[in-house]
């Protein structure tokens, strides 16, 4: 069982997994990224998988550049595409552990088709994606994830749009499993997100970060402990919505597990087409 | 010992230029294939799902042609030979995963079985409107490889062509073929495995790892690592160093990455670019032709020589890179020349840029699928 006192310290987490001569990474001064990628590289580590069969997938974006940092192969290829990139990867070499380390903006606007189809095909792919609330890469315009009446640079005047429950859809989509945790669940993220990494099929673990420099500056939240309060008023754990009505979950998002199932991942079921082929061949 | 292939070698069969493009990538070593289904191209699709579980390889059927292209990337970085089919109006959408594979230069074949555009255009009819789009559709400065079958045993020989320049040169290659060829049936030989010379591109010492993306021969073409041996390599679409990092903001790292990528291509060009020349050495009048048009070009020339005409054709397999040294001098040893199309003129245009003003560069055009008669062409031969 994963405990807080039992992780590695950041520091050697960093000289075991991180390019050192690509440091300092871009992010801002208290973004979320960071610490996202430490809870992954802590569940990577109690994982036990071999690190020359990890192969890490990204699209365009703050959180995309994150392959560029850990010491692993890794493809950060075009805006939204990730998960179109780690089906090939997957099922050309079912030997590989893909990870997916995706934004909000990059894996649910244009990469929304993507998403979905990699849920609904349970593609063995472990599916990281870092929701910010915001474009942060571009200057801090809205995002498919911002919610209702907040400010962007898009949305000088309050987002007119509402949001898309990320978990709620891939959950909906197909996945096997699906969970989401703000930033400050540090000990269940890392749970979730190992968990996520033995899994077959499709596995998602969204968190939640803050980006102080653009969505915090905007709506009147520039400290970053002001968006980790923020986040922590704004969610409710799954056990306790179940109980709540319709009108007190209005506006909250619902954290914990969502999803937890084991359906036959992508990889058997092409393993099974191949041997129904073949069958066919034979008996024609 | 090759594996048992599943359709028969050492025969000839009579099938359509799809057909012969999924044999042949199978025959070629491609053992991933990621399509979606769009007319002309969906045979291709079609065949390999047949095909490909038999041997062994992955067909999946992606949610559109980006995902597609992506797919096969993703493969081609895990160490096995990827292709995808699609007609024009997929084929724009690939554009921006085909940039991707020039920058990372990532082996692959992208085959376009061209209809009828823009847009939705002519499903079902064929035509050559993706020329320029299939060498200058990517954007920013790029080179890239171009191939053009006017027969379906041509299909099939340039489809393995193809994954060997790939190969070799790290680099996309555009199979552009049409849906007169596409769907044409024809006599083909389909050699045995073992007639087929078969590149696969090198790999790196473990000196070079260091730096992944150097020129470590003067080739200008560094080995590729593959996923998950140990390689650790960092590939983007980024303007990157020789490490393979991201460096976006030096004007020199930006120069020589892509002046490399362009030179790989064009200072091989004499390998890469072929084509037969008919009739040419006395020839006053030059037909320029490729593909379809090219076959009607050479029933053109028998009725011109059987006029009397001193008429020559110069069929292009390779549509870029261009040997624009050979063809300058090939051009401008004529009065006259004729470039049948399926377009407003795309090829026509690369001739004239190299035609001298003396030389008068006529274009026959037919839209609307419609092919260039023989008579179209020996009409505009003789005005």
């Amino acid at each position: 069982m994963i405990s807080a006192s039992r992780l590695t310290p950041a520091l050697e987490l960093k000289r075991r997994y991180l390019r050192q001569e690509r440091l300092p990474m871009i992010f801002c001064p208290g973004c979320g990224i960071g610490v996202a990628l430490k809870y992954v590289l802590w569940a990577l580590e109690e994982s036990g998988l071999e690190e020359d069969k990890v192969v890490w997938v990204s699209g365009i974006g703050c959180s995309s550049r994150v392959p560029g940092y850990v010491n692993f192969d890794s493809l950060h290829t075009t805006h939204g595409r990730a998960l179109a990139f780690a089906t090939g990867i997957k099922l050309a070499n079912p030997e590989l552990k893909v990870i997916a380390f995706m934004g909000d903006g990059d894996a649910i606007a244009i990469g929304g088709n993507h998403l979905i189809h990699a849920a609904r095909r349970n593609l063995d792919v472990t599916t990281i994606i870092v929701n910010n609330f915001n474009y942060g890469m571009t200057g801090g315009q809205i995002a498919p994830s911002t919610p209702h009446l907040y400010k962007g640079s898009s949305a000088p005047y309050g987002n007119y749009e509402r949001p898309f429950d990320i978990s709620a859809l891939v959950a909906s989509a197909g996945a096997n499993y699906v969970a989401r945790w703000t930033i400050l669940e540090h000990v269940h993220a890392v749970r979730s997100i190992k968990k996520a990494l033995l899994k077959q099929g499709f596995a998602l673990v969204e968190l939640l970060v803050p980006c102080p420099t653009y969505f915090g500056r905007r709506n009147g939240m520039r400290r970053p402990i002001e968006l980790l309060r923020w986040l922590r008023e704004n969610t409710v754990h799954v056990s306790r919505a179940q109980k709540m009505s319709q009108e007190e979950l209005k506006g909250k998002i619902v954290i914990g597990e969502i999803v937890d199932r084991n359906e036959p991942g992508l990889v058997q079921m092409y393993m099974e087409y191949v041997k129904r082929a073949k069958l066919a061949m034979k008996s024609a | 010992m090759p594996e048992k292939l599943p359709f028969p070698c050492g025969v000839y069969d009579f099938i359509h230029g799809d057909e012969a493009i999924a044999r042949a990538a199978i025959m070629a070593g491609c053992r991933f294939f990621a399509g979606y289904p769009i007319t002309p191209a969906s045979e291709i699709l079609e065949v390999m799902s047949l095909l490909m579980p038999l041997v062994d390889g992955v067909i999946i059927q992606m949610e559109d042609e980006l995902a597609s292209l992506a797919a096969a990337i993703g493969a081609s970085w895990a160490g096995v030979k990827s292709m995808t089919a699609t007609s024009s109006p997929g084929f724009t959408l690939m554009l921006e995963n085909l940039g991707y594979a020039i920058m990372t230069e990532t082996p692959v074949v992208v085959v376009n079985v061209q209809r009828s555009g823009p847009s939705t255009g002519q499903p079902t009819m064929p035509s050559q409107g993706d020329i320029l789009q299939a060498i200058w559709g990517v954007h920013g400065d790029h080179s890239l490889i171009v191939l053009s079958p006017s027969t379906v045993e041509e299909a099939f020989n340039m489809t393995i062509r193809a994954f060997n320049l790939a190969e070799r040169y790290r680099v996309p290659v555009v199979l552009l073929t049409d849906g007169e060829i596409g769907h044409l049936r024809e006599k083909v030989y389909i050699p045995f495995p073992e007639e087929v010379v078969i590149e696969s591109r090198k790999t790196p010492k473990s000196n070079e790892l260091k730096a992944p993306f150097k020129d470590w021969h003067g080739d200008g073409i560094p080995p590729m690592p593959v996923f998950g041996r140990g390689y650790r390599v960092h590939v983007t679409g980024l303007t990157h160093d020789e490490k393979g990092y991201p460096e976006t903001t030096n004007p020199l790292v930006h120069e020589r990455l892509v002046k490399r990528l362009v030179e790989k291509i064009e200072r091989n060009v004499r390998e890469i670019f072929t084509y037969k020349q008919i009739l040419a050495d006395d020839a006053k009048v030059l037909m320029v032709a490729h593909g379809i048009t090219a076959r009607v070009s050479i029933e053109a020339l028998e009725h011109l020589r059987k006029k009397g005409i001193r008429a020559g054709l110069l069929k292009l397999d390779v549509l870029w890179p261009l040997d624009f040294a050979l063809l300058e001098q090939v051009v401008n040893s004529v009065e006259r020349i004729v470039v049948p199309e399926m377009n407003l003129g795309q090829l026509y245009h690369l001739i004239k840029e190299i035609a001298s003003p003396s030389v008068e560069v006529v274009l026959v055009s037919r839209l609307g699928g419609e092919i260039p008669t023989p008579t179209d062409i020996v009409e505009a031969v003789l005005k």
